[in-house]
């Protein structure tokens, strides 16, 4: 025994269920485990929010009155499919490459980026719309209303009215939880999808359920149909089963129109879809879907109008029969499958219409509130997130009232066709839009704007019946007597049903208009651009957009993409795109392909018209450069690349000036490096001078008594003289050293022949220090293509330097030769306490001498020698720490690249 | 110019010169001269030879290992001993900030290498004899 607290449990456990499948379904998407929620199963299925309510429960009453003609509510969906590979296909690739949000965005995407048209058309969604929600939430009250009244002595009535408000505020609740949980770039809800789909499936058990019990439960098998119809036939209205040529093309015409057009349906179609595989499947397999779902419509409306008592309302005969003949369980799965076409329609088209609705109406408002600052977006997902959930609220809200205005009952019965009508008028711009280059912006508000008067004008405002907006002696004689004007037959076209007669004027008006004020109209050059991107949309996907952006810099790009794709997300597609252009770091080149990428990226957040609205606030107000392709001078153009221009040479001029600064600091550096230098300079050449004038002034005055002693103030005359030669020659050779006009002679030799050259030229101070050398004479057969008389000055420059400096008392030098991938070593290592740990990083600097003894005989710049030749070589030397003493190591490439510029030799030798 | 004079027999001079052939060549011409010479050739313990050898007059290389004449001079001024002692400063630095800096520090002559010989000689009896 049913009781209504039992139904409000079963359906909020149904309910419940459907939260836990999309939650799962979302969560198993955010882990990119997608493959089966994008199965084109699940397409298919969701596909199914076509199948509302009103053709659940109404296609048995459709059939009950008319007969066959309800069919073509199914033939025009399967007409669309089976053709997809010549529109849907196109409509689908669109989509997908312009990341279109919903039909508002495709139409306003088109047209230039028109948000004049988004707006138009989210207008004409709202109110199509509206009323079929209403019809959701009534035929779920009258769900309701059925089994209270079969089961009256067992219930308290329960107040219909506050069903209808939980209900709505039920599904509000469902849809922003799972329709906007997170702004995903694809506007994808995988959650949403899946529950759909589930739906779906309960929806078309619950009908194949009853039908079955229908035809061989109580309608004794097909025979006791087939006898049942005939008697059906006989007793309905004289004509009401027969069919109507007119009428079955048009409502075919019409339902396929719907099927494109309808705000959820492009949801399901074009946003949600993952792939055009997905298409492939249900071309096939939603027609199928369609035909179970209408196989028992027929059986299911005679049994019912043979067996139901009279003046039973046939439109509820899926719940009413089993419960009639006391079927609880089938009962309540009929319930179910009503109650999940009503919740699927109304949940997808609040997703769909909240898209539109805070896309093309809240965001560009909100927008314009901030044109000034270029990067101050705020929190623009919190708002955008906000406005989707507020138009949800509102958009069931205003289902709801429409629900308690209109009354429901009767007029709302023929609200499916009305809303059909309505949105049918998106179809010559969408159409004309995929299809002719030629279409413009200016055609399609023109047709749009017809076609939807003309549509409320004849079929959308009599709707409410005589006491309605319209009085009875308009719709009778027309507004002011002009007959010409009467709504239901227009211009004199009398005799046809109204809603034929509303599709027929609205379209072909519609199409008119567009047509003419398309051809009569100049596209702008965005608009023939995306004309272009449309209609050739199969032959070739990459984009040509091109737009100034040198004002753009990708930093404030991605602050506003930071603020609406979430940190996070943004800026690891902003890395992404660097890393496609060979950068790194998050900032790309603002190419316009990268600004074409980004706008589509972010279409998919806040539609088409809104990105592009954001993206050129940060360009600066930059128009399109396909002026420049249209060879079109803007002046506006040519100022703003004058500016970048300007902005672009003051840019370069501080870069100069940067630049001279850096100069002019090292200049001063290298001016104070200098004077050291001269003053170092001075001090070394006055030293010996002051020796060789002191004592030859002793000469000059008579000398030393005793001639011993002037023969030494001689011979330190003598000396002295000496090493102020050799410090000029070695001033002179680091000049040429560093000046980098050194020639070099490179020859090939091996590493012995240059170290026994070096030793032979160091004999006299080996011997006089007593040093023994060490070598390795097998380890120095390595052959060199080097400038070796240079080599061998740094050799002997070490083995002198180790001979005077080593202070040990048996002084030793090891020499040790080897090779090392490459590169040849060549270490000289004494025995003496080395160099100290503080001045290891200056003996290579000029006049770093260490021992203060000019009695070394060096002036300072042996080292400093040594490191030029060898960077001159191509090698390097360098002081090794951590050796028993004092220890230097000469790195050479084996085949040496030398630092030269010209050196005619060398070449020759090479060759 | 050869003065035989029984004064000059006991004059001492401190040279501090790290260079040994410049310390040769200036120990020789005093010492033709009568003057009695020391030479010192360390920065750092150079203040210290001053008070241990207690001479006449004191002729002050700049660049010296360990402590500069500058440092050496600066030391000599602030102690009582040798406030007043003459110093001839020796210099192969010989610029014009060089000068100013040994005078301000409080030097009686200043000669830069290559010297006169001459000229050293006469400039040390003129701090020494008045």
């Amino acid at each position: 025994m049913l009781t209504f607290n039992t139904l409000v449990v079963v359906c909020f456990l149904y309910v419940v269920l459907l939260f836990l499948v999309a939650f799962g379904a979302d969560k198993r998407a955010r882990r990119s485990k997608v493959r089966f929620l994008s199965t084109p199963m699940i397409y298919t299925l969701s596909l199914s929010v076509y199948c509302t309510a009103w053709t659940f429960y109404g296609a048995v009453g459709y059939a009950a009155r008319s007969g066959l003609e309800f069919v073509t509510i199914y033939l025009g969906p399967t007409l669309v499919m089976i053709g997809w590979w010549w529109f849907l296909r196109k409509l689908v690739r669109v989509g997908r490459s312009q990341r279109v949000t919903s039909i508002a965005d495709l139409v306003s995407s088109r047209y230039g980026k028109s948000n004049l048209l988004g707006v138009l058309v989210t207008l004409i969604a709202v109110v199509g719309t509206t009323p079929y929600i209403a019809l959701q939430l009534q035929s779920v009250t009258l769900s309701f209303a059925v089994f209270a009244r079969d089961r009256s002595a067992g219930w308290a009535v329960p107040d219909l009215e506050q069903t209808a408000i939980w209900v709505a505020g039920g599904l509000a609740l469902f849809t922003i939880l799972f329709g906007t949980r997170n702004l995903d770039v694809n506007e994808r809800h995988h959650g949403v999808v899946t529950a759909i789909a589930v739906e779906a499936v309960v929806k078309l058990v619950a009908l194949l359920a009853v039908g079955i019990f229908v035809v061989w439960g109580i309608g004794g098998g097909p025979q006791g149909i087939a006898a049942a119809m005939d008697q059906v036939i006989q007793d309905a209205p004289e004509g009401a089963w027969a069919m109507q040529g007119g009428r079955w093309v048009g409502l075919t015409f019409l339902s396929a129109a719907a099927f494109l057009t309808l705000p959820r349906m492009f949801q399901v179609l074009v946003v949600e879809n993952v792939n055009e595989r997905q298409l492939a499947m249900a071309s096939w397999a939603f027609p199928l879907y369609l035909f179970l779902m209408s196989l028992f419509v027929i059986p299911i409306a005679v049994v019912g109008l043979s067996l139901m008592p009279a003046g039973e309302n046939p439109d509820l005969f899926v719940l009413t029969l089993p419960l009639y003949f006391e079927q609880d369980g089938l009962a309540m799965l009929s319930f179910l499958g009503g109650f999940s076409s009503a919740t699927s329609m109304v949940i997808v088209a609040s997703i769909a219409l909240s898209t539109m609705v805070s896309n093309h109406i809240i965001m560009p408002i909100w927008l314009s509130t901030r044109l000034s600052g270029a990067a101050e977006y705020g929190d623009a997902r919190q708002i955008l997130l906000a406005a989707r959930r507020l138009s949800i609220g509102a958009i069931l809200a205003l289902g709801y009232f429409y629900y308690r205005l209109s009354g429901g009952g009767a007029a709302l019965a023929a609200i499916g066709l009305i809303s059909f009508a309505g949105v049918a008028q998106v179809l010559p711009a969408m159409a004309g839009g995929l299809f002719w280059r030629g279409a413009s912006r200016s055609g399609a508000v023109a047709g749009l704007v017809t076609g939807f008067a003309i549509w409320a004008y004849t079929l959308f405002l009599p709707s409410f019946g005589e006491a309605g907006v319209m009085s009875a002696s308009v719709l009778a004689n027309g507004p002011w007597g002009i007959e010409a004007l009467r709504p239901q037959a227009l211009f004199g076209v009398d005799g046809l049903d109204p809603v034929v007669h509303a599709l027929f004027w609205s379209l072909i008006l519609n199409c008119v208009v567009f047509v003419f004020i398309s051809l009569m109209s100049f596209p702008s050059p965005l608009e023939r651009l995306q004309a272009a991107q449309f209609v050739n949309v199969l032959d070739h996907t990459s984009s040509a957009r091109g737009r100034s952006f040198n004002a753009a810099t990708s930093e404030d790009l991605l602050v506003m993409a930071q603020q609406i794709m979430g940190a996070e997300q943004a800026q690891a597609w902003f890395q992404s795109q660097a890393e496609q252009q060979g950068k790194q770091g998050y900032l790309p080149d603002t190419t316009p392909d990268f600004i074409a990428r980004l706008e589509r990226e972010l279409s998919g957040l806040v539609g088409t018209a809104t990105a592009h609205a954001m993206i050129a606030q940060i360009l600066g107000g930059a128009t399109v450069s396909v002026d420049d392709l249209l060879a079109v001078a803007d002046e506006t153009q040519q100022m703003l690349e004058q500016t970048s221009l300007m902005e672009a040479k003051q840019e370069e001029l501080a870069t100069t000036a940067r630049q001279l600064s850096d100069v002019n600091e090292k200049l001063t550096q290298l001016s104070i490096q200098k004077d050291a230098f001269l003053s170092q300079i001075s001090h070394e050449l006055r030293t010996p001078m002051t020796s060789i004038r002191a004592f030859s002034e002793i000469l000059r005055d008579g000398g030393a008594d005793d001639p011993e002693a002037a023969a030494r103030h001689a011979s330190i005359i003598h000396d002295e003289s000496v090493r102020l030669t050799r410090l000029l020659d070695d001033l002179l050779d680091l000049s040429v050293l560093e000046n980098g006009q050194v020639q070099l002679y490179p020859k090939r030799e091996a590493v012995r022949t240059v170290l026994d050259r070096a030793l032979a030229a160091t004999s006299s101070v080996i011997d006089q220090e007593k040093v023994h050398i060490h070598r390795n004479r097998s380890d120095e057969g390595i052959a060199l293509y080097t400038d070796t008389d240079r080599l061998a000055q740094v050799f002997i420059n070490l083995i002198s330097n180790a001979a005077k400096y080593c202070d040990a008392k048996g002084k030793r030098l090891a020499i040790r030769v080897r090779e090392r991938g490459g590169e040849l070593q060549v270490d000289f290592v004494d025995n003496g306490s080395g160099v100290p740990l503080e001045s290891q990083s200056m003996i290579f600097e000029k006049f770093s001498r260490l021992s203060d003894q000019a009695a070394a005989g060096g002036a300072g710049l042996g080292l400093a020698i040594c490191r030029e030749i060898m960077d001159k070589l191509g090698g390097s030397i360098t002081y090794l720490p951590g050796q028993s003493g004092g220890a230097f190591r000469v790195t050479l490439p084996v085949r040496a690249r030398l630092h030269q510029t010209d050196n005619p030799h060398a070449q020759i030798n090479h060759l | 110019m050869r003065i035989p004079g029984e004064d000059f027999m006991t004059k001492q001079v401190l040279v501090i010169e790290d260079e040994p052939n410049i310390a040769e060549a200036i120990s020789f011409i005093l010492s033709r001269e009568g003057w009695k010479v020391s030479i010192h050739s360390s920065g750092t313990t150079a203040v210290q030879a001053v008070h241990d050898v207690s001479p006449d007059v004191l002729i002050l290389d700049v660049m010296l290992p360990g402590k500069s004449g500058y440092d050496i001079l600066q030391d000599l001024r602030s102690s009582d001993a040798t406030r007043a002692l003459p110093v001839l400063m020796l210099t192969a630095r010989g610029q014009k900030t060089d000068r100013e800096l040994a005078q301000r520090l409080g030097v009686n002559r200043f000669m830069t290498k290559p010297f006169s010989n001459t000229e050293m000689l006469s400039n040390l009896r003129e701090l020494v004899g008045g």
